[in-house]
């Protein structure tokens, strides 16, 4: 197994507002590995952003404040870096994509500048070496002749250019850890297919390890290695892509699955699942998900299920056996090393 | 899914339909041009059908909605709903028409407004209209809730206590309040999450069933609205490109922009998608206000030739049924087989 880049362990945010406690995330642990795709499915609310931006401190505090957990990326903890460093890891080792390339790009700025900008900060470039490697990475990105395209303002290029601009900036310093935060979400369904299609093959390129934030599950299916479903600001599911679509254990992923209609299919009446998701102002006790969930019995209501083995590399966070139709008490989860002979 | 049984009866008759945003420049306002939103659009939906329009955003499917409910005023064509042209149709004629055609908006929190409570939202039409006294609205307003699936004791609330998907319930409940015939849906679920698309779109369908309603079904989502229409329309910067039977239309596109379309919609199958052959459209979608000329997909059209610029490829009927604008569809049809792209993937 490749080398883990990024290994978070039981990080938990909350939001102080007016209201209330937002508890946002609530112990959320994954490894990423180097090179790896790894998508993060989950609906509004779930806590898919606000664990990455939480990773590069990057959520308003206050009002929100990091109250546990660690993230290791090469020996050092980045919830526990002053801004200093911080600064050098973002935009450096670490790059960003986020969903609205109009709110992220500075508006009255070239979009020369602000590539040569960071990599002015990041590397050791002079201005003209900057300047070059910013029209080669205009180039990587499949935007038609970057040389006047650097000299533009953010609005004046079309929603798929700017957010290729956004991949530009977010590769320009060779980072080994590329964040995107629904970066198609807001493009027309053809723009969005162009972009994939760029990143794609810029991770075969530059082999960096992607965490590509989504809700749609259609999008990661094509691209990722692996996934984690996220409900409830806990990690329900993950499995290597295949197993999570193949064969989804939480009742979660699985009504979710089964409620996408499908573009090469005619199907029945679409399943549903009934409810709404739930309020994050209330204490998480319990499984998230159980007032939602045909299987949940008593014991969903008080006792937080934990992620188990349920195959390589697929885990599932649910007290509820689905494939032998039984209750999984504690001590009989399986360890990891079962499956591994079995493949 | 064919929830309901479409009839040969045309309820609602779009010719050539037009709809140009005038550009004005100057104090005085001078017209330097326009934004040709809706071009020329020609097309019928049959009473008890749902008919799917698709496109991009900017292709003008949003103003086709409302131009055809006189939401917004016509430039050019005629509507003509069951019998009536409404077009220039004066407005006590027009209001008296209004109980049988409705809307439901794509965003749940602009389109209630927040300082009337669920009972008076869904009352209003009633009201405005006259309907039954004070004792038989509140009796409407409640069956009108629990056909929409919330509760009566929600009538006294305000729309922010809601959740997203229980608001566009609310704006259901009113689109259904005058026992229409005819609802335009403007993207009712791209606002929601997920797992609540499933559930509005169940009620949608149940509610066709119920009340025998007509849908003209306006989204981006092409999966959804194979699942939900009997016939599609897909438009490209303001005319119609194709327009078929949901299946015909799915599993053999003729026009190259619905097989581009088609190819750029993930499957979520992580094995299809990989085994998928794409058609990737290069650029952006031209500006309205300066289509190109002749026709409007020639600047990504794989397949483009000179003939394109040239002239306009007319909107025909290419196989009984099925309507499309291109010049080479005969050739398309030979050349690449039924459905090319996605044979590919459901061979593997």
């Amino acid at each position: 197994m490749k080398k883990v880049v990024l290994g978070v362990d039981q990080l938990r945010t909350q939001f102080n507002t007016a209201d209330g406690t937002v508890h946002a995330v609530n112990g959320i642990s994954f490894d990423l590995h180097e090179g790896e795709f790894l998508g993060v499915v989950g609906e509004s609310g779930s806590g898919k952003s606000v664990t990455m931006m939480s990773l590069l401190q990057l959520i308003p505090m206050p009002p929100g404040e990091i109250v546990g957990g660690t993230a290791n990326f090469h020996g050092e903890d980045l919830l526990a870096m002053d801004n200093d460093r911080l600064r050098q890891i973002r935009g450096g080792k670490i790059g960003f994509i986020f969903q609205d390339p109009m709110t992220s790009l500075n508006p009255v700025i070239t979009v020369g500048k602000q590539l040569t900008e960071s990599l002015g900060l990041h590397t050791d470039m002079s201005k003209s070496e900057a300047k070059a490697r910013a029209e080669d990475l205009l180039n990587i990105v499949g935007i038609p002749d970057p040389k006047q395209r650097l000299k533009n303002y953010p609005h004046e290029m079309s929603g798929g250019m700017r957010q290729r601009v956004m991949i530009a900036m977010a590769i320009a310093c060779t980072p080994e850890v590329i964040i995107a935060d629904e970066p198609t979400t807001a493009l027309d369904v053809t723009i969005q297919a162009q972009i994939i299609d760029q990143v794609r093959s810029l991770r075969e390129d530059l082999g960096t390890a992607v965490v590509w934030i989504t809700h749609d599950l259609a999008v990661v299916a094509g691209l990722a290695d692996r996934v984690i479903v996220m409900y409830g600001g806990r990690i329900v599911e993950e499995a290597p892509v295949g197993a999570l679509y193949n064969s989804a254990n939480h009742p979660y992923t699985h009504g979710l699955l089964q409620s996408l209609p499908r573009l090469d299919q005619k199907g029945q009446e679409l399943y549903s699942i009934d409810g709404q998701p739930p309020n994050m102002l209330n204490e998480p006790v319990g499984c998230s998900f159980a007032p939602r969930c045909e299987y949940a019995f008593d014991r969903c209501l008080t006792e937080q299920p934990l992620l188990r083995n349920v195959g390589l590399r697929h885990k599932v966070a649910c007290h509820w056996d689905v494939a032998n139709e039984v209750e999984v008490r504690l001590g009989d989860e399986v360890g990891e090393a079962q499956f591994e002979v079995t493949a | 899914m064919t929830s309901n049984s479409p009839t040969n009866e045309v309820l609602v008759k779009v010719t050539n339909l037009q709809r140009h945003f005038p550009i004005t420049k100057g104090i005085v306002k001078r017209q330097v041009g326009a934004v040709r939103a809706v071009d020329d659009v020609s097309f019928n939906i049959y009473r008890g059908e749902t008919l799917g329009l698709v496109g991009e955003s900017g292709s003008g499917k949003t103003t086709v909605g409302r131009v055809i409910l006189q939401l917004d005023r016509a430039t050019g064509g005629s509507v003509n709903f069951d019998g009536h042209e409404i077009v220039g149709m004066d407005s006590s004629t027009l209001r008296s028409l209004r109980p049988r055609m409705q809307t439901i908006f794509q965003d749940p929190h602009a389109s209630l407004n927040p300082r009337m409570t669920v009972a008076s939202i869904v009352g209003e039409p009633l009201l405005e209209h006259r309907i039954g006294n004070h004792d038989e609205r509140n009796a409407t307003i409640e069956r009108l809730l629990l056909q929409v699936g919330l509760h009566p004791s929600h009538a006294n609330r305000y729309p922010h206590e809601f959740s997203g998907g229980q608001r566009q319930r609310i704006g259901i409940a009113r689109a259904i309040a005058l026992n229409p015939e005819f609802i335009v849906c403007d993207e009712p679920i791209a606002a929601l999450d997920v797992s609540i698309q499933a559930q509005v779109v169940n009620l949608l369908e149940d509610l066709q069933q119920e009340l025998e309603l007509t849908y003209l079904f306006i989204s981006h989502d092409l999966s959804m609205v194979r699942h939900m229409a009997d016939r599609v329309a897909v438009m490209y910067l303001g005319k119609i490109v194709e327009l078929a039977g949901v299946d015909e239309l799915y599993d053999d596109p003729l026009h190259p922009y619905t097989q581009a379309l088609h190819s750029a919609v993930p499957i979520p199958d992580p094995f299809h998608e990989s085994h998928r052959e794409r058609v990737v459209l290069q650029g952006d979608i031209p500006s309205p206000s300066n289509p190109p000329s002749g026709c409007r997909f020639r600047t990504r059209c794989p397949i483009a030739e000179d003939i394109c610029a040239e002239s306009e490829p007319a909107f025909r009927e290419v196989r009984p049924g099925r309507f499309a604008a291109c010049h080479f569809i005969e050739e398309t049809a030979v050349s690449v087989p039924a459905g090319t792209i996605d044979d590919q993937a459901s061979t593997v």
